[in-house]
């Protein structure tokens, strides 16, 4: 039986902003993937340690150096708008 | 004998002996792309003017005595995933339409170093989430042998390039097959290297744990050689393999006497196309009469490994892809609020499978279902590694085809997002495990399109695998090309 998700749940917390009947046909479509995905739960994985990376790399550090870094300018040029160096957004808070 | 279409061997002979010149070269390529593009929309971006000054700056190096190596100037075709600086980079979505990053990714400035040309940027499924290269914003690539079929991908805008002739060879990306399998569908070769021996700097990352650059090529050789030139350790990336890296051309004529070849018993049989299973037997038969040990061996948890990578890939695709804020760079639908700019700009610019993929991901890592979803899935990829792990001790590599099916009709499978998943049953592990995997093409079905057959290795078993592979190629004498009207020219442009 597919799995029932609380699409619009999903959504807000994925910060989309999709129309109703966008999130009734995700919510079928997630039914059914997601079904077929649990297939991992069918596995006794008891014995096992969650695996992130596949060479078991573990944290690598660098010297703590001052390097050249990209040009603010350049990277701004790039911003749907920018001002005296900064990007320039929405109020985050009212 | 007909001459075959230019590699990167034969294209770098012909510069050396004075035969030709870069600019030679990459007129061709660029023509073959005028010819062909309007049927099979490979490049989303062709930067004639970058590429010339790059072809006339290696022909004066090379007139000067300074050669680079195999890739000087030699024209190459770039995934529209990985930073071009400059050159429109736009991971085939609407919410980079127009953005031009401020600097190279690694692979990109290695080739440049190399002294490779690139041609432009090549299409793919948005953000690399696709099997087909039909979930481009910039509408679909069609597959050179039959215009009317998918070329596969998501890298299958470069797989599209090498096999039609409007690019000598590509750097794709591979997260569940984006490489192989676009390679398998357009009959030319494709490698994935064990995750961290190409830098993943200036890739845009969509699952950062699965990705890997790495080449697409007419021959295993020139693989070998397109490899060499990309890999090697780079501090920008955290996760990149910081030991030595082999010459991957070095075993090619090795032959596979005495190698021990694992044949995967869950992939194959049902829901195979039958003339792709016979492909595979026959070249199993070779390769035993080459002095192959062939032997069956079963890694049951390859019947889960698509499951958990549809929990993984997309966990780890909502974080990466949470960057694109309306803010920074690209598309802004500006709100009232930060917040609603966000949901707006997102809702607005992603295609279908990427708010599916993004929305699939934030569910297995929500709370109350991270454990039995996403954390089981990672349980699983430990375990699968440990499959692997037992066959490697019993085998040198394993086999198997590439995709399940050829090249299948655009349109096809577009509705039944499962069904498209399932392509990339047979390439999935390979990531999942950080392994190499290689497809070379081995004939054609009755309709004509070509079949792919892979070798995977143990991490940074590439130089084997090759030497398997390059037997492959010379057993399998795939010569065949896609109908003249898309097939790349013979020999040497003069």
């Amino acid at each position: 039986m597919p799995i029932d998700v609380d699409v619009a749940h999903v959504a807000s917390l994925a910060r989309l902003g999709l129309s109703p009947d966008r999130l009734d046909r995700y919510r079928e479509e997630l039914g059914v993937i997601l079904d077929h995905a649990a297939r991992v739960q069918e596995v006794d994985t008891s014995s096992a340690l969650p695996l992130a990376h596949p060479l078991g790399q573990t944290n690598v550090f660098r010297a703590d150096e001052v390097r050249p870094s990209l040009d603010r300018d350049e990277v701004l040029e790039m911003a749907p708008e920018s001002r005296d160096g900064f990007f320039v957004t929405s109020p985050a808070l009212d | 004998m007909p001459s075959q279409p230019l590699s990167i061997t034969s294209a770098g002979a012909a510069l050396r002996s004075g035969e030709t010149t870069s600019v030679e070269l990459l007129a061709a390529v660029m023509s073959r792309a005028e010819m062909t593009e309007s049927e099979l929309h490979c490049y989303l971006n062709l930067d004639r003017e970058g590429a010339m000054s790059a072809a006339r700056r290696a022909d004066r190096e090379l007139d000067r005595g300074e050669d680079r190596g195999p890739l000087h100037g030699i024209p190459v075709a770039v995934k529209d995933n990985m930073c071009t600086r400059g050159l429109e980079t736009t991971c085939s979505s609407k919410i980079l339409a127009g953005y031009r990053p401020p600097y190279d990714a690694t692979a990109v400035a290695r080739l440049r170093e190399a002294g490779a040309v690139i041609v432009g940027k090549t299409n793919l499924d948005e953000f690399a989430m696709g099997s087909s290269t039909e979930n481009s914003a910039y509408g679909p690539t069609r597959n050179p042998w039959d215009t009317g079929r998918v070329p596969g991908g998501s890298s299958g805008g470069s797989a599209a390039a090498v096999a039609a002739g409007s690019a000598i060879a590509a750097l794709g990306s591979d997260t569940g097959g984006s490489i192989r399998q676009p390679a398998s569908l357009c009959g030319v070769v494709g490698l994935k290297p064990t995750y961290g021996l190409v830098s993943r700097y200036g890739l845009v990352a969509f699952a950062s744990s699965l990705d890997q650059i790495g080449p697409l090529t007419r021959t295993v050789r020139d693989a070998a050689l397109l490899l060499s030139a990309v890999a090697g350790h780079d501090p920008a990336d955290a996760t990149s393999y910081a030991g030595q890296t082999p010459d991957f051309a070095g075993s090619l004529d090795r032959g596979v006497d005495g190698l021990r070849l694992g044949v995967v018993k869950e992939l194959g049989g049902e829901g195979y196309q039958p003339e792709v299973s016979e492909a595979t037997e026959m070249m199993l038969e070779k390769l035993a009469a080459r002095g192959a040990e062939v032997t069956e061996v079963s890694l049951p948890l390859f019947d889960v490994a698509l499951s958990a990578y549809y929990l993984i890939a997309p966990a780890e695709c909502s974080a990466n892809l949470a960057r694109f804020d309306g803010m920074r760079y690209g598309l802004s639908v500006k709100g009232s609020t930060a917040s609603d700019t966000m949901s707006d700009t997102r809702a607005e610019g992603f295609g279908p499978e990427v708010i599916r993929r993004i929305l699939l991901g934030t569910y297995a890592l929500s709370a109350g279902y991270f454990d039995a979803f996403y954390g089981q899935a990672q349980k699983v990829r430990s375990l699968l590694l440990d499959e692997f792990s037992e066959a490697y001790e019993k085998v040198d590599v394993l086999v198997s085809p590439t995709s399940p099916t050829t090249a299948f009709r655009l349109g096809e499978r577009t509705q039944d997002p499962l069904a498209m998943y399932m392509s990339d049953i047979c390439t999935i592990p390979s990531n999942l495990s950080g392994h190499p995997a290689i497809s070379v093409p081995i004939g054609l079905d009755s309709e004509g399109l070509p079949i792919g057959f892979q070798v995977m290795a143990p991490a940074l078993g590439e130089r084997l695998m090759m030497a398997v592979a390059a037997e492959v190629e010379r057993l399998a004498g795939f010569d065949a090309l896609p109908p003249p009207a898309l097939a790349p020219p013979p020999g040497v442009p003069l």
